[in-house]
């Protein structure tokens, strides 16, 4: 009798169609499978592991199009050895992939809401996929608004889209840097600062939320200010993780396992231990 | 003895002098026997193949930060409580590789790691040991994804359990927490242990069938009433007599409303964060992953091993761990263990066996710690 692994465990190989320097450390890549024709579904808001050849295996969301599961799309920061692997990978370079994995954003559960797409920094890579969806789906959704802060221009994810998502008239987008030159024509300061723009009847909203811990406490805060409840704010987590299947005990925050409980977690569910230090 | 009469729930009288026909039936019928042994003057679980690979006539006593073997006067087999290890160690290996990996032009060939799954008899199954697994069995075999390794092993394990008769439960508390020192289920067999003047013998509980038939083939005969009852005395007498209690009224709520409670930092300046206790304990499973190459470069493996939140590494995130404090480590260990354990899989991570205090080189005791903060909870602290 012998055990095998569960397939879970198990990495796929995918190759690297297209590598895109985002900024100075930040990359996107487009990825098809190695042995066979690539449908990838996931939803909005969930991750995979990905896994660089000897060197390791990080959690990383998806970034693409849920419409589109012929290509996989990540974007990855460099900020370790893994990482570092992954963004230096080129076109016809192969890595691993495990998952989907995670509980999405709710977009198909929000219907009739006006909604609040709220990202710093890396954070609009997790909720680019929830924005492909609302706007496949415009019609069901009241106003939907993009709140992105960024610490200078040059370290603005997608900005060509993001000036196509400014051209039309059925989205609002509202950016804001930390710092910039003279030459920046648009708002400075923390993306809190910006949320007085956005244009949302507080009872029927719903607000996304991805970005560094800081920037989303503050956020909340925020917005409870403007009358949303924590019922309808939900936050993406972030926590070390080696399993992705609740497994390995790393991503534990208070009872939850952030690999399957989350990322994506409704505030209310967490309230008591979202302002906790050290969990 | 007739088919008929061994029924699950039968207790029968093996005389200690016929202990090796039980151990000669099961690795007749291929298992591995595990059980306590002594190697190198610990406490080990090890092969037994024959009665003299117990620790026969040997005790241990067990407080904080203490471990003392020492013989006893009579010629128990099963005379201590638990040693340091504990039976995860062969249902969940420690180490192990879950594939390879080979360079392949500018890709990688994914080898899926295989391996013989051990036939195990543990010998000697504590009704603490037995809640632990029973524990792990929570984690590994009822989330969405099953352990393969661990089902499989676990499965195939036949167990013989040991109603505890230790005297001397220095670092126990299984009673306060109605996990023993009687095995009440999960056992193939159960044996509780009689010594009385020259008399010795155990009286065998038959717990499935696949132990009625193992036992069949043994020379024992029912046990009388009498014989039960000098069995139930032994147990009683160990409930009666154990070192610690550990009150968990309400415990989850307790440590949610106390994150902040001063005793958090004053166990945190004795705890040395070496993380004993998390590898002694019988039911942590946290485990990492690691990715490695050989030196050519073209060919790597990931291995699967046991890993304690006490690293400051464990909660590692780009740009710095969660944790970085040793209070906040000690701090998730414990309210993982007692309370957090009960959102996650819907009991205690605690059964009360002691290892932790036994093993931690400073001798915290976390009934005491629980103790403390109970006495001193948010809301009924006096300020």
């Amino acid at each position: 009798m012998t055990a095998k692994l569960p397939d879970p465990m198990l990495p796929t190989p995918f190759v690297v169609q297209k590598v895109k320097r985002e900024t100075s450390d930040t990359y996107t890549l487009d990825l098809s499978r190695a042995d066979g024709p690539t449908n990838f579904a996931f939803a909005p808001g969930q991750f995979n592991m990905l896994y660089a050849f000897g060197a390791g295996e990080v959690p990383i969301s998806i970034s693409g199009d849920p419409a589109v599961p012929k290509t996989l799309v990540h974007t990855v920061r460099d900020v370790g050895n893994v990482t570092r692997a992954i963004c230096r990978l080129k076109r016809g370079e192969v890595l691993g992939v495990r998952g989907p994995f995670g509980v999405p954003w709710p977009v198909d559960r929000v219907a009739g809401e006006d909604v609040l797409i709220i990202a710093g920094g890396l954070g609009l890579a997790p909720l680019r996929p929830a924005l492909y969806h609302l706007l496949q789906h415009r019609g069901e959704f009241g106003n939907i608004e993009l709140i992105y802060g960024a610490r200078t221009p040059k370290d603005l994810l997608y900005p060509k889209e993001l000036e196509r998502w400014r051209g039309r008239f059925d989205l609002r987008v509202h950016v804001t840097v930390d710092s910039a030159a003279d030459d920046w024509r648009s708002n400075v300061g923390v993306v809190t600062k910006i949320i007085d723009r956005a244009r949302f009847d507080p009872p029927s909203t719903v607000a996304l939320i991805c970005g560094p811990g800081v920037m989303m406490r503050f956020t909340v805060l925020e917005l409870m200010s403007h009358g949303l409840t924590p019922e309808q704010i939900y936050v993406s987590m972030e926590r070390n993780m080696k399993c992705g299947i609740g497994l390995c005990g790393h991503c534990q925050w208070g009872p939850y396992f952030v690999c399957k409980d989350g990322p994506v977690y409704r505030f209310d569910r967490i309230k008591d231990w979202f302002d906790r230090r050290e969990v | 003895m007739t088919a008929s009469s061994l029924k699950v729930g039968v207790q029968l009288r093996l005389a200690a002098g016929d202990f090796q026909a039980l151990l000669d039936a099961l690795a007749s019928r291929g298992y591995r026997v595990m059980g306590p042994t002594l190697e190198d003057g610990q406490m080990i679980y090890g092969e037994i193949g024959k009665v003299a690979d117990l620790p026969v006539g040997w005790t241990a006593f067990q407080e904080g930060g203490s471990f003392r073997l020492e013989p006893r006067p009579d010629q128990a087999f099963f005379g201590f409580a638990v040693g340091q290890q504990s039976w995860k160690q062969f249902l969940w290996p420690p180490h192990q590789t879950l594939y390879q990996v080979q360079r392949q032009g500018a890709g990688f060939h994914v080898i899926p790691g295989a391996e013989a799954v051990p036939k195990f008899a543990f010998l000697g199954v504590r009704a603490c040991e037995l809640a632990a697994m029973a524990v792990q069995d929570q984690v590994f075999l009822q989330g969405p994804h099953v352990d393969p390794t661990y089902k499989a092993r676990r499965e195939q394990a036949f167990i013989v359990a040991l109603n505890c008769g230790h005297q001397d439960p220095g670092v126990c508390f299984c009673a306060s927490l109605g996990t023993g020192p009687r095995a009440a289920a999960g056992y193939d067999l159960a044996l509780t242990e009689v010594l009385r003047g020259q008399e010795h013998f155990f009286v065998v509980e038959i717990g499935t069938m696949r132990g009625a038939d193992l036992i069949r083939e043994l020379p024992e005969r029912i046990a009388t009433p009498e014989e039960v009852d000098a069995a139930a005395r032994v147990v009683a007498a160990v409930a009666g007599n154990m070192g610690r209690g550990l009150d968990t009224t309400d415990i989850k709520e307790l440590f949610y409303a106390n994150y902040e409670h001063p005793r958090w930092d004053e166990v945190a300046a004795r705890c040395l964060n070496c993380g004993n206790c998390t590898m002694v304990c019988p039911t942590c499973f946290c485990h990492t992953l690691e990715d490695s190459l050989n030196l050519t470069g073209v060919a790597g493996e990931r291995q699967r091993r046991l890993d304690s939140c006490f690293s400051v590494d464990f909660s590692y995130l780009h740009g710095g761990s969660i944790r970085t404090s040793p209070k906040s480590r000690y701090r998730q260990w414990l309210t993982h263990k007692l309370a957090t354990w009960i959102d996650q899989f819907g009991c205690s991570g605690c059964v009360g066996c002691g290892r932790c205090i036994t093993w931690c080189p400073v001798g915290i005791d976390l009934t005491e710690e629980v103790r403390a903060i109970r006495e001193t909870a948010a809301g009924v602290r006096k300020e």
